[in-house]
């Protein structure tokens, strides 16, 4: 399908999309000129705070947006009894993008106001204007232009950045992007990055329009106009604030995913079945970048997701890999109660480790069951990894090693070529993902790691102990699912959307009407 | 509005000195009367400016004081005394966003006046400078020339009708040409208007000019005060080469 096919089939996600995209924007942008803009001024009155307060605008620009996230999602500040910063969502994702709008609009605030003429500003003085007078009669009205800039610069930069909102499942074009990126799908990372290419670029346009208008013939500001644009500035972000942040009752139960194909499918079997089991209204918080599911699992702002046991120990925990699966899940279980008040329900069965992977015929042929088996053939094998199985400290080097593996070639290569590379023969054995929907697909079979040598990562969901307090029946609906996901029905559910492009939505359904048909019958 | 006194402004032993000890002014002891015009002459740096600014509040002495109307600079809300006080610089100043009404119209505007009666001083002062309001109210600074734009800076001050008018090389951007008319026209428009005026320039021909005392200053002191026949008598150095200035430009129009 190309990107214009797409656009136009999709019409209607793709205009919500972009009017999410505009309202973060639009959110964001508008909050830092209110906070900007009079910071900007105080900074002409009071220069010796200028460098302090222009240097953590500065810094703010350099912090990377999935680390402001992490910072940002535990915060809990509150004015009016509206949580205005923390959590997940569309306000986490606000507070972060005003954040990096600041800098321009501080910056050109002061910089406008400071390059007015200085003989301007004394005959305003001479005249016995007071400070607060020379400030919105004259030098205001006069930094305009340069003031529009920056707002101009914010906004185009905020047009771009807000694509990561996607990250923290506060929507917008960067859904597409992420989306895209998973799937290996250029058509959907085209179809996110297009439309805000062209928002970005539109934005440009018409606040450069405006900021002519200001920078050419400065008209007075008139004192009851700028009255009127202010208030209508505040009254609609009031709405819109009371409109975001307060929604969300109390008793729902938010289900959350990491941003990956597996996991989205994961999210929908976990909401499901606590839609279907408890009747509980469920809210999916999917896609969430790197550790912010854990993040917002911590903070509260969701309840459960699927945790994976190795990941949870070593990139959560920080503490070294082990290889027996019952001792893990017994490790991160304790830690994770005495740590952050959050338990580990049953596991689902399957294990999403590296996979030892050959081809189907080589495996019948040659009678391969354990990777022990490969030993007397890798001296004639060519070995096909990804740069992540090599460089890792549970990968290549220490398999090989515990193996006693000399293979005549290693090829480096991206992992999801290595998959295409097995089938047709240009390699003869690969470290896959076990979950992977190409291994059935291409007919490749797993060799059972008959040494323990790669560590467990057991899909297991984890819960808020406050939660399972709140409504223990929850606990009862997921631990139904204890056992019930081999790692074959994982690959297949991870093709049926990555190779099949179907919905996880009706992968996940599929699945629990066949596992209940199956129990039933 | 006026009290008693004769005396519109008077410095006693005022001084300026800055942070780091450099003195811009030390010891002006001066007084002018009401209705007088007194002209600031001296080199560039010579403290012209730091004097006009004491008078409106613009800086604060660091020694002695400056009285406006019998109370001390110190004493007066500076706000308030501003606008007491006429100023006019030698930028200019006009505000470049505003009309030329706009910005005639500025302090009668900060002083809550009433939009006929704003309306009505404004041409009745376009008039006075030689400006005619349909032609002009409606314009930006921008589209004036020089000379037109340092009337408009006139009328500006002269719009709240202020006893006390300060003017800072009011016509030391213009071409001599312009110079000489619109001189020419502010002395007859002193003569009408009888204000106490302080004018700064080192322009000894403008001086003898419009001067009813002059002040010559020299390094931040006086070096001589007196009518413009006290400066052709004096044998004072600093004096000479500055009466000079005069009589050289005289000697080369008088050549053959």
């Amino acid at each position: 399908m190309n990107l214009w096919q797409f656009l136009s089939a999709h019409r209607a996600e793709v205009a919500q999309l972009t009017l999410e995209h505009l309202f973060l924007v639009a959110v964001s942008t508008g909050i830092a000129v209110l906070i900007g803009v009079p910071l900007g001024i105080a900074l002409t009155r009071r220069p010796a705070l200028s460098r302090p307060i222009l240097g953590f605008a500065n810094i703010m620009q350099t912090v990377p947006s999935l680390a402001l996230f992490g910072f940002l999602i535990p915060l809990n500040i509150y004015l009016f009894h509206v949580r205005i910063i923390g959590g997940i969502g569309a306000r986490t994702a606000i507070a972060a993008l005003a954040l990096y709008s600041l800098l321009p609009i501080i910056r050109n605030t002061f910089t406008g106001i400071n390059g007015v003429d200085p003989a301007i500003r004394e005959a305003g003085r001479g005249l016995g204007m007071t400070d607060r007078q020379l400030l919105l009669q004259v030098e205001v009205p006069l930094a305009l232009g340069v003031i529009v800039a920056g707002i101009r610069v914010a906004t185009v930069i905020a047009v771009g950045t807000a694509t990561i909102a996607a990250a923290i499942d506060a929507g917008g074009l960067g859904r597409y992007i992420f989306r895209g990126l998973r799937m290996n799908d250029n058509t959907l990372i085209l179809a996110g990055a297009v439309p805000a290419a062209l928002l970005a670029l539109a934005a440009d346009f018409l606040l450069g329009a405006v900021e002519h208008s200001f920078g050419r013939g400065a008209r007075r500001l008139n004192r009851r106009h700028a009255y009127v644009v202010l208030s209508a500035v505040v009254a609609a972000a009031a709405v819109i604030a009371v409109f975001t942040f307060h929604s969300g009752a109390a008793r729902r139960i938010a289900v959350g995913s990491k941003d990956f194909t597996e996991q989205v499918i994961l999210g929908e079997i976990v909401a499901q079945t606590i839609e279907a089991r408890t009747g509980l209204p469920v809210e999916r918080r999917f896609d969430l970048g790197g550790n912010l599911a854990h993040d917002a699992l911590v903070a509260g702002e969701i309840d459960t997701y699927v945790e994976y046991t190795g990941t949870a120990l070593t990139a959560i925990l920080k503490l070294p890999p082990l290889s027996d699966a019952h001792e893990v899940f017994r490790r991160v279980k304790s830690e994770y109660a005495a740590r952050f008040h959050v338990a580990w329900l049953e596991p689902f069965g399957f294990n999403n480790t590296f996979a030892i992977l050959v081809r189907g015929d080589d495996a019948k042929k040659l009678g391969l069951k354990t990777i022990s088996d490969v030993a007397k053939y890798a001296p004639k094998w060519r070995a096909g990894f990804g740069q992540d199985f090599v460089s890792r400290p549970d990968g290549y080097e220490g398999f090989v090693r515990a193996y006693g593996l000399k293979f005549a070639a290693v090829r480096e290569m991206d992992l999801s070529l290595t998959y295409r590379a097995l089938a047709d023969g240009q390699v003869d054995v690969i470290a896959g993902n076990s979950t992977d929907g190409l291994i059935a697909r291409l007919g490749l079979v797993q060799l059972e790691d008959d040494r323990r040598y790669f560590p467990p990562y057991d899909a297991v969901p984890v819960i808020r102990e406050d939660t399972l307090r709140r409504a223990p029946e929850v606990g009862t609906a997921l631990n139904a699912l204890a056992g019930a996901i081999s790692v074959d029905e994982m690959r297949r559910m991870n093709f049926a959307v990555d190779g099949d492009k179907r919905a996880p939505r009706d992968v996940a359904e599929e699945f629990l009407r066949r596992k209940k048909t199956a129990a039933g019958g | 509005m006026m009290n008693g006194s004769s005396i519109a402004i008077a410095f006693e032993g005022a001084g300026l000195r800055l942070p780091d000890g450099r003195a811009l002014l030390t010891e002006l002891d001066l007084s002018i009367a009401r209705g007088e015009t007194l002209v600031l002459l001296g080199r560039s740096g010579s403290g012209k400016t730091t004097t006009l600014k004491l008078i409106n509040r613009l800086l604060d002495p660091t020694e002695g004081r400056v009285l406006v109307e019998d109370k001390a600079t110190t004493e007066w809300d500076p706000i308030r005394l501003r606008r007491r006080i006429g100023y006019v610089i030698q930028e200019v100043g006009l505000f470049p966003h505003f009309t030329i009404e706009e910005n005639v119209a500025v302090v009668p505007r900060l002083e809550g006046w009433d939009p006929d009666r704003i309306q009505k001083r404004v041409r009745e002062l376009l008039d006075l400078v030689g400006l005619d309001p349909a032609r002009f109210a409606g314009r930006y600074p921008r589209e004036l020339s020089g000379g037109q734009r340092q009337r408009v800076g006139v009328a500006r001050a002269l719009a709240a009708d202020p006893p006390i008018m300060l003017l800072d090389e009011p016509f030391g951007a213009l071409d001599p040409i312009t110079r000489r008319e619109i001189q020419e026209e502010f002395r007859s428009l002193q003569r009408r208007l009888g204000k106490t005026m302080v004018f700064v320039t080192h322009d000894v021909g403008e001086a003898f000019l419009l001067a009813s005392r002059i002040a010559l200053l020299k390094d931040g002191r006086v070096v001589l005060l007196g009518r413009p026949a006290d400066f052709l008598a004096s044998r004072d150095p600093e004096v000479v080469a500055f009466v000079s200035c005069l009589r050289g430009a005289a000697e080369v129009a008088a050549a053959p």
